[in-house]
C-alpha cells in the first residue's frame, strides 16, 4: 500500500462535479505536484487531503488509516498556505509553536523544536518580530517552519510561491526542493506553474476540468503525454502540434512535406497531430546527420540571449522552434528545420488522445 | 516668516467661531455649577463665579433629594455602573461570538438569521416595553441591575453582531484554515486567534454600547426600581422636583456628573473609533 492513497475520490457541489473519480498514490518520500489552470480542481483535493472540505465519495488515506472523517488536527498534516495565513497577533515564535502548543506538547521541548525549524529555515534573528513586520520572503519562511516544526506525516502547499515576486520565488523553489531532498519528507504541492511542477516534483498530477489527465514521472509527461492538453500546458513555448494525415509510415503535412514518422502506428491512413516541442527542431548545420527536414517560412525572431526562438509557418501551423543563440536564421526567410522524430508525439485529433 | 495667507485666516476664524458655539453650552454648565444659588437666581448666567465653589457638587453628589430620598446622585451612579459595565461586556462578546459564526463557521439560511438580527436595530424602544416589562415579570428579574442590563444586552447584540460580522467577513479565512490545521478548537480560535486582532472593532462596539446603554433614560425610567434605577433617571428626578427652590447649580454639577462617563470613554478611545469604523471598508 501507498504512502498516501486517494482513492475514487470525487467531489460535487450540489449538482455540479468538480471532480471526478480521482486515483493518485503517493510513496514516502515522493514530491507530488498538482498542476493545472485555475479552477481544474486541485486546490479542492488538497483541502480534502488536509480535511477542510469533506469527500463526496471514495477515500483518502494516509498510512493505510483511512482519512474522511478524521478532523485536520488528527491527520498529522502541516500545510502551507497561498497567503502564508500567518497569526497576525502572535510573534514568529509563537506562530511556529502555536500548532505544539494546541497539541499539548511541553514547552521545552517546543522551544527545542523550534530553535532546531528557526536554524534550519535561517529565521532565528526574527522570532520576536510580527508578521507585519516580515518581508514576503520571510513570511514564506515562517509559514513553512509552523509546517515543519510539527513533523508531520504529509505537508501539504498551496501555490505556496505564487504570491512572490519572480526573482525570490526561484530562490525559494530551489530552497524548497534543497528542504525536500534532506528532510526526505512527503510533499502535496499544488501549483498553476508547470515550472515549478518540473522542477520539484519526483511525480506530476496534471489536472484539467475536475479530471486527472495524466499522472507520472515529470519525464514521463514532459516525453510522452498522454493528450493534446498535458502536451500544450506542460513545457514553455507550448508543444508544436501539426494537422498531418498519416499514411504507410509517413507523416504528410497539409503542404504535402513527408516525414518519416519513428514509430508508426498501425492500421490505415488516418488523421493526426504530430507534437513536435520546440527544443525538438533545429538549425540544418546543429543537427546530426540523416534527420528529416521541413521546409517553412521564418516571420518572427525572438533572441532569448541563451536561445533564439523562431516562428515559423509549416505547412498551414504556426510553430515555434529552440534553436542556438547564433543560428543564422532571417525574419521573411525560408529555412530547413531538422526534426527529432524519435522524440514526436502524435495524437487523435477528435479524442485528443496519443496514439502509440 | 511670512504673513498668513487670508484663506487661512478664514479657514481657521470660522473653525474658531464653531469650536466656541458648542463649547458655550460646557461654558455655563461648568461655571454655573461653581456658583452659590444666589448669583444665578440674581443675576447673569454667562459671567464668570464672582465667588467660586465645590458646594453644588457636593450637594449633586451625596445629599441633594432625589425623589423622597436626601440621597445625592451617588447611589444612582454605581447603579448605571453596575448596569452598564456587565452589559457592554456582554453584547460586545455575543456580538463577536455570533460574527465569528456567522462568518467562518457558515451553515444553512445563516445570512437569513443576520437579517432578522439586523431587524433588531431598527425595532424602536417602545414597541417592547411592555412585552418586556412581560418578561422581566416572569423571569423575576424586574426592577433589579440585572434585569435592566439584560433588557439592554438583548437590545444590543444586533448592532454589535453587525459590526463584528462586517468587520471579520474581511478577516481572511485562511487563517482559521490554518488554526483548525494547527489543531486549534472553536473557542482557541475565538480566544486565540479573532478576538486579539479585533482591537478597532471592539473599541467601536464599546463606544457604541457603552454611550446608548447609559445615556438610556426610557428603560431606565420603566424597568428601574429605586434601588436599580440608573443615573440618568436620578438626574430627572433631581431636575424635576417640585418642591422647594430650584438649585440650579447642583442641577448643573449633576446633569455634568451624568454626561462624565461617556465623555472619559470617547476620550480615552476615541482616537480608534474613527479607525475602527473605517476597518474592512478601505484595503489596507
Amino acid at each position: 500500500m501507498a504512502f498516501l492513497e486517494i482513492r475514487g475520490v470525487t467531489k460535487s457541489f450540489g449538482a455540479t462535479d468538480v471532480l471526478h473519480r480521482v486515483d493518485l498514490e503517493v510513496e514516502d518520500g515522493d514530491f507530488l505536484v498538482l498542476v493545472g489552470p485555475s479552477g481544474c480542481g486541485k486546490t479542492t483535493l488538497l483541502n480534502m487531503v488536509a480535511g477542510l472540505e469533506q469527500v463526496s465519495s471514495g477515500e483518502i488515506a494516509i498510512k493505510e488509516r483511512v482519512m474522511n472523517d478524521v478532523h485536520p488536527s488528527q491527520r498529522n498534516i502541516a500545510m502551507v498556505f497561498q497567503s502564508y495565513a500567518l497569526y497576525p497577533n502572535m510573534t514568529v515564535a509563537q506562530n511556529i509553536t502555536f500548532g505544539l502548543e494546541m497539541h499539548k506538547v511541553p514547552k521545552p521541548e517546543r522551544d527545542k523544536r523550534m530553535r532546531e525549524v528557526a536554524e534550519l529555515l535561517q529565521i532565528g534573528q526574527l522570532l520576536d518580530r510580527r508578521p507585519s513586520q516580515l518581508s514576503g520572503g520571510q513570511r514564506q519562511r515562517v509559514a513553512m517552519g509552523r509546517a515543519l516544526v510539527r513533523k508531520p506525516d504529509v505537508f501539504l502547499f498551496d501555490e505556496p510561491l505564487s504570491n512572490l515576486d519572480a526573482k525570490l520565488r526561484v530562490t525559494m523553489r530551489t530552497e524548497i526542493k534543497k528542504l525536500h531532498q534532506r528532510l526526505g519528507a512527503t510533499i502535496f504541492y499544488v501549483t498553476h506553474d508547470q515550472v515549478e511542477a518540473m522542477t520539484l516534483s519526483t511525480k506530476i498530477a496534471v489536472m484539467d476540468g475536475g479530471y486527472v489527465q495524466q499522472f507520472g514521472t515529470p519525464k514521463q509527461i514532459y516525453d510522452h503525454p498522454a493528450n493534446v492538453f498535458v502536451a500544450t500546458f506542460m513545457g514553455s513555448p507550448a508543444m508544436n502540434l501539426l494537422p498531418v494525415t498519416v499514411t504507410d509510415g509517413h507523416a504528410v503535412l497539409a503542404d504535402g512535406q513527408r516525414l518519416r514518422l519513428a514509430n508508426a502506428p498501425a492500421g490505415a491512413e488516418r488523421k493526426a497531430l504530430l507534437g513536435l516541442r520546440p527544443e525538438h527542431f533545429a538549425a540544418p548545420d546543429d543537427a546530426a546527420e540523416g534527420l528529416p527536414r521541413l521546409k517553412g517560412k521564418v516571420s518572427v525572431i525572438e533572441p532569448a540571449g541563451s536561445d533564439t526562438y523562431a516562428v515559423a509557418m509549416i505547412g498551414d501551423c504556426e510553430c515555434t522552434a529552440r534553436l542556438r543563440a547564433d543560428a543564422q536564421v532571417q525574419p521573411g526567410a525560408d529555412f530547413e528545420f531538422a526534426c527529432e522524430m524519435a522524440k514526436a508525439s502524435l495524437f487523435d485529433p477528435d479524442s485528443g488522445k496519443r496514439i502509440e | 516668516m511670512t504673513a498668513p495667507r487670508p484663506s487661512r485666516i478664514l479657514i481657521y476664524g470660522t473653525l474658531g467661531l464653531f469650536a466656541l458655539y458648542y463649547l458655550m453650552p460646557l461654558f455655563v454648565m461648568v461655571t454655573n455649577s461653581l456658583k452659590p444659588l444666589a448669583e444665578i437666581t440674581g443675576g447673569n448666567m454667562v459671567a464668570l463665579p464672582q465667588e467660586w465653589t465645590l458646594a453644588p457638587w457636593l450637594s449633586a453628589w451625596s445629599t441633594a433629594q432625589i425623589g423622597v430620598d436626601p440621597s445625592g446622585l451617588r447611589p444612582y451612579f454605581w447603579n448605571s455602573i453596575k448596569m452598564v459595565v456587565p452589559a457592554v461586556a456582554i453584547s460586545t462578546l455575543l456580538g463577536a461570538l455570533n460574527g465569528y459564526v456567522l462568518t467562518k463557521w457558515r451553515f444553512r439560511y445563516d445570512t437569513l438569521l443576520f437579517g432578522l438580527m439586523l431587524f433588531s436595530c431598527f425595532i424602536p424602544f417602545q414597541i417592547v416595553l411592555i412585552p418586556m416589562a412581560r418578561l422581566l415579570g416572569l423571569t423575576g428579574l424586574a426592577g433589579t441591575t440585572g434585569g435592566l442590563a439584560l433588557v439592554h444586552i438583548v437590545y444590543g447584540v444586533g448592532f454589535t453582531t453587525l459590526y463584528y460580522r462586517n468587520y471579520y467577513s474581511a478577516f481572511p479565512t485562511e487563517l482559521v484554515r490554518a488554526a483548525q490545521i494547527d489543531g486549534a478548537g472553536f473557542w482557541q480560535i475565538f480566544w486565540r486567534v479573532m478576538l486579539p486582532s479585533s482591537g478597532p472593532i471592539t473599541v467601536v462596539s464599546v463606544i457604541w454600547q457603552f454611550t446608548n446603554i447609559w445615556n438610556d433614560f426610557l428603560f431606565g425610567a420603566s424597568f428601574g426600581d429605586i434601588d436599580s434605577q440608573p443615573m440618568t433617571v436620578a438626574l430627572n428626578n433631581l431636575v424635576q422636583s417640585s418642591t422647594g427652590v430650584k438649585e440650579y447649580n447642583v442641577h448643573f454639577a449633576g446633569a455634568i456628573m451624568a454626561a462624565l462617563p461617556t465623555m472619559l470613554v470617547y476620550v480615552v478611545a476615541g482616537r480608534y473609533f474613527v479607525r475602527g469604523l473605517m476597518a474592512g471598508s478601505v484595503k489596507g
